[in-house]
């Protein structure tokens, strides 16, 4: 009973707190990624400002559709992150996740602007290179916790990492994706505009891009929550080395984003595949071998 | 409270200009003059714009452009022209094909002067386009009700007040 009552309160807390820390992560995105530039950067609270300042645009919709499915692609990331925060199941957690891109994308299609197809079929290419990690991620949890649980999962006696680095490997490459970082940042880009102007978000714009943005904070904070899970074990300091790879993994991404130009949609479709291949796949078998 | 003055995002058009101007206005967005740290971003996509950042004059090819440009930015928004180009036609003006300056084809709201602007001038009229902009917020702000009783009272004081003592009785 008194664990139902921490799921939910687990699961308010998330649908509260998730888009503060997600607008805070953001921001300290921008400003570290400034001063890699060696530039001062805008301030912690900007994403906040640029959300509140969209949301009293004038609306501007290319047709009734698209505000229909901007709003499915922020329902389904916060059905998903409810999921994953009231520790249901992870299955669940990636399907729904999914269900979230299909939104995405069909909105972009729902215009005829070329930039906007353009971001919507290269969405569709990413979605395709990072599918296939995030289940072999469910699975390598099934095989190694026994359960696809993730109220089970945090239970577990050892560390998830030790028996999953390989798996470990694979879903830090796939978060540079869902990050939207470079070198994979093909669907939507702030740095593309000779290219692609906004992808698959030029059609977008007011308050819709406002629910984009809010979706996107939503959808970071749980998918360092997917980090989080590798870390988590019975030992009472693992919240505190799960919280610390959460942000060494986001400040990770934010230097390779710095580091990298864009790559064409081909080489990040092979080397997605690639790593979760020889990443995961590997480190399945292994983990099939023990159990 | 308004948030469009700390989060203004431009498209950058280049009307007829010799490139002089809008290498200025890139210059703005290096590390030295770092126009992010106002928030500042150069969108490059007209529906996610709040300042129209505009160099070169008008002339017959462009003039569509711009105005498309100028429509498809959702109110509230301002235009600044940047360079003397863009404010009067400068040494384009008496082309066979020149309109002149940018205020021939669409409303401009700050001139920055300059052949070419210094990046220091842009970036004190794009701060000068940012009261322009909350001003603009706030006009749109007001009911389209309270605004025709605004108007009534510049254009027809008496009429004005004679329906406002009809409505008190």
């Amino acid at each position: 009973m008194s664990e139902m009552v921490i799921n939910i309160i687990s699961g308010i807390a998330y649908l509260i707190l998730a888009p503060v820390i997600g607008g805070l992560l953001a921001g300290v995105d921008r400003k570290i990624s400034a001063r890699m530039q060696r530039r001062v950067g805008p301030p912690i609270m900007q994403p906040f400002y640029d959300f509140f300042k969209l949301w009293d645009k004038q609306p501007v919709a290319v047709n009734k559709a698209q505000s229909f499915y901007v709003t499915g692609f922020l329902l389904f990331v916060v059905i998903s992150g409810l999921f994953f925060f009231t520790h249901g199941d992870i299955l669940l957690v990636v399907f729904t996740l999914t269900m979230a891109s299909v939104c995405f994308i069909v909105a972009a299609y729902s215009s005829n602007s070329p930039y906007s197809q353009i971001g919507a079929e290269r969405e569709l290419v990413q979605t395709m290179s990072y599918e296939p990690m995030l289940l072999l991620m469910a699975l390598g949890f099934y095989l190694n916790c026994g359960t696809f649980s993730i109220g089970e999962i945090l239970k577990s006696p050892q560390m998830n990492f030790i028996y999953m680095p390989g798996i470990f490997v694979g879903l830090s490459y796939i978060l540079l994706i869902k990050f939207r970082k470079s070198p994979f940042d093909l669907s939507v880009s702030h740095e593309a505009h000779q290219e692609l102007i906004q992808g698959a978000l030029t059609e977008i714009s007011g308050r819709s891009l406002a629910l984009i943005e809010l979706a996107h904070w939503y959808e970071n904070v749980f998918l360092l929550g997917f980090v989080y899970l590798f870390f988590a074990w019975t030992a009472p300091w693992s919240p505190a080395l799960g919280l610390f790879m959460c942000a060494f993994t986001y400040f990770g991404d934010i230097l390779v984003d710095n580091c990298c130009s864009r790559v064409k949609w081909e080489n990040m479709l092979a080397s997605t595949w690639l790593v979760t291949l020889v990443a995961g796949f590997v480190n399945i078998m292994f983990l099939m071998q023990i159990r | 409270m308004s948030y469009i003055k700390k989060s203004p995002w431009l498209v950058h058009y280049d009307g007829s200009s010799c490139n002089g101007c809008d290498i200025e206005v890139l210059a703005c967005l290096t590390p030295l003059y770092d126009v992010e740290r106002f928030g500042i971003v150069n969108t490059g996509n007209p529906k996610h714009a709040d300042i129209f950042l505009v160099t070169g004059g008008v002339n017959t090819q462009n003039l569509p452009v711009v105005k498309q440009i100028y429509e498809q930015i959702p109110e509230p928004k301002v235009v600044i022209a940047v360079g003397t180009c863009a404010c009067s036609g400068g040494v384009f003006r008496d082309c066979y094909n020149m309109l002149g300056g940018m205020d021939k084809a669409i409303p401009v709201d700050v001139y920055v002067p300059g052949c070419a602007a210094r990046p220091e001038s842009i970036i004190d009229g794009v701060v000068k386009g940012l009261s322009v902009l909350e001003e603009k917020q706030k006009a749109l702000a007001v009911p389209v009700r309270e605004k025709q009783a605004l108007r009534e009272r510049e254009l027809e004081p008496e009429v004005a007040i004679n329906k406002s003592q009809e409505a008190g009785k």
